[in-house]
């Protein structure tokens, strides 16, 4: 049984982005796309993305690497342990947890950090990128779409939106173990 | 807020570093060499030197991926991929917005901003998003007070549903794992997981979040009857 559902999630992490890539060039060329010229002028942006986002990797990484090289993040790993098994949530994780919802530059440098600590294909490390890859800044994305309105009373937007954040990293720590480990 | 964390993060690490080294707490973690001075701090230097070069080193690293990825986007957004999927989302989103007409520029500019963000066009996603919000605000009585749809509107914002989480895999694939984009399939479904949660709590939350209030609601009577 889980090992059908493993099976079908490699496949599908096989498939999609060979998928994706043909199917975009193939709709690029039937829409009378110039694929190639678009393609290079929008490939240059991948270049200025790696750029921007050196600065806020860096602030992250050397705070979390700072906490973690004085023994903090382990000790706090350790005192949170318990809890977190019972709910099946790797307790390495917890910094991704704690950084997601607040930052999405913070996320990525978390989860280079966790990475790092850990090992690329270790359970925290890949539970931290699902994490990463399955929910949104929700502070950031309260702040600029309601000020842009002025709207002042959020009514029950930020329980919604870290209720739905508090799913997703639940999720993502289940169905990992579930589907890849 | 990030600030805040940010300040209080350093400030932490240096100070259980440096009242390891004098002797006022026990050591943390077991130190390389026990005869030195300093140990904790060391380890401190350490962590902050490699981290910030590794940073780096790991932008440098992505901008391949990025690349291929942006220029991919670039033609889906050219060959209208981003109004196709908003025509498949269109009828889920009349059924999840009752309050906002189907065919008001609101909707419109949602389904737009649903679909820019599941594809990963985060530069195309958020002035669509800011628009939808200014229709939104049209729609709305109390123009100081979120309205429902504005509310089911950033909590499925908030809850990222993105079909593939590119800078994820990409570093995975930096850092040499066996199967970068095994994380696919699980990450779709945690995302959904989050999805249906936002929706559910946005829709059941509302009626306990009353939309009147003495701000703005009802101005104060004229003392002539």
């Amino acid at each position: 049984m889980t090992e059908g559902l493993q099976l079908v999630a490699r496949a599908v992490g096989a498939g999609a982005i060979p998928f994706v890539i043909a199917f975009i060039v193939l709709v690029g060329a039937v829409k009378k796309v110039p694929v190639y010229e678009v393609f290079v002028e929008g490939a240059k942006e991948g270049f200025d993305v790696a750029v921007r986002i050196i600065p806020y990797l860096v602030a992250v990484l050397v705070a979390v690497g700072m906490v973690r090289s004085a023994g903090l993040l382990d000790l706090l790993a350790d005192v949170m342990r318990p809890v977190l098994s019972l709910v099946g949530v790797p307790a390495e994780t917890l910094p991704m947890g704690l950084i997601r919802p607040l930052s999405g530059g913070g996320a990525d440098g978390v989860l280079v950090e966790t990475i790092e600590a850990h090992g690329v294909d270790t359970l925290p490390a890949t539970t931290a990128a699902v994490m990463g890859g399955s929910t949104e800044t929700t502070f950031y994305v309260l702040a600029v779409y309601f000020g842009s309105v002025g709207i002042r009373k959020i009514r029950h937007a930020l329980y919604a939106g870290l209720l739905a954040d508090l799913a997703g990293l639940l999720a993502a720590s289940w169905l990992t173990r579930l589907l890849l480990f | 807020m990030v600030n805040r964390v940010f300040v209080g993060l350093i400030l932490l690490a240096f100070a259980v570093a440096l009242l390891c080294d004098v002797g006022v707490l026990p050591a943390l973690r077991p130190p390389g060499q026990p005869d030195d001075v300093a140990v904790h701090l060391k380890l401190l230097t350490d962590g902050a030197i490699q981290s910030a070069e590794s940073a780096v080193s790991l932008a440098i690293g992505l901008i391949g991926v990025l690349a291929l990825w942006m220029g991919l986007l670039r033609v889906a957004e050219r060959a209208g991929l981003v109004a196709m999927l908003a025509r498949l989302l269109r009828p889920v989103m009349t059924r999840l917005f009752p309050d906002v007409p189907p065919d008001h520029p609101a909707m419109g500019a949602m389904v737009m901003n649903m679909a820019a963000n599941m594809l990963g066009l985060g530069n195309a996603a958020t002035p669509l998003g800011l628009e939808a919000m200014r229709h939104l605000q049209e729609l709305n009585p109390k123009k100081h007070l979120a309205s429902n749809a504005m509310v089911l509107f950033l909590a499925i914002n908030t809850s990222g549903l993105t079909l593939i989480p590119i800078r994820v895999i990409a570093m995975r694939a930096k850092y040499d794992s066996a199967d970068p984009v095994a994380i696919l399939l699980p990450t779709l479904l945690a995302t959904l997981c989050s999805t249906v949660v936002a929706v559910l709590v946005a829709k059941l939350l509302g009626p306990r979040f009353s939309l009147d209030d003495d701000e703005t609601g009802t101005p104060p009577a004229e003392a002539t009857p």
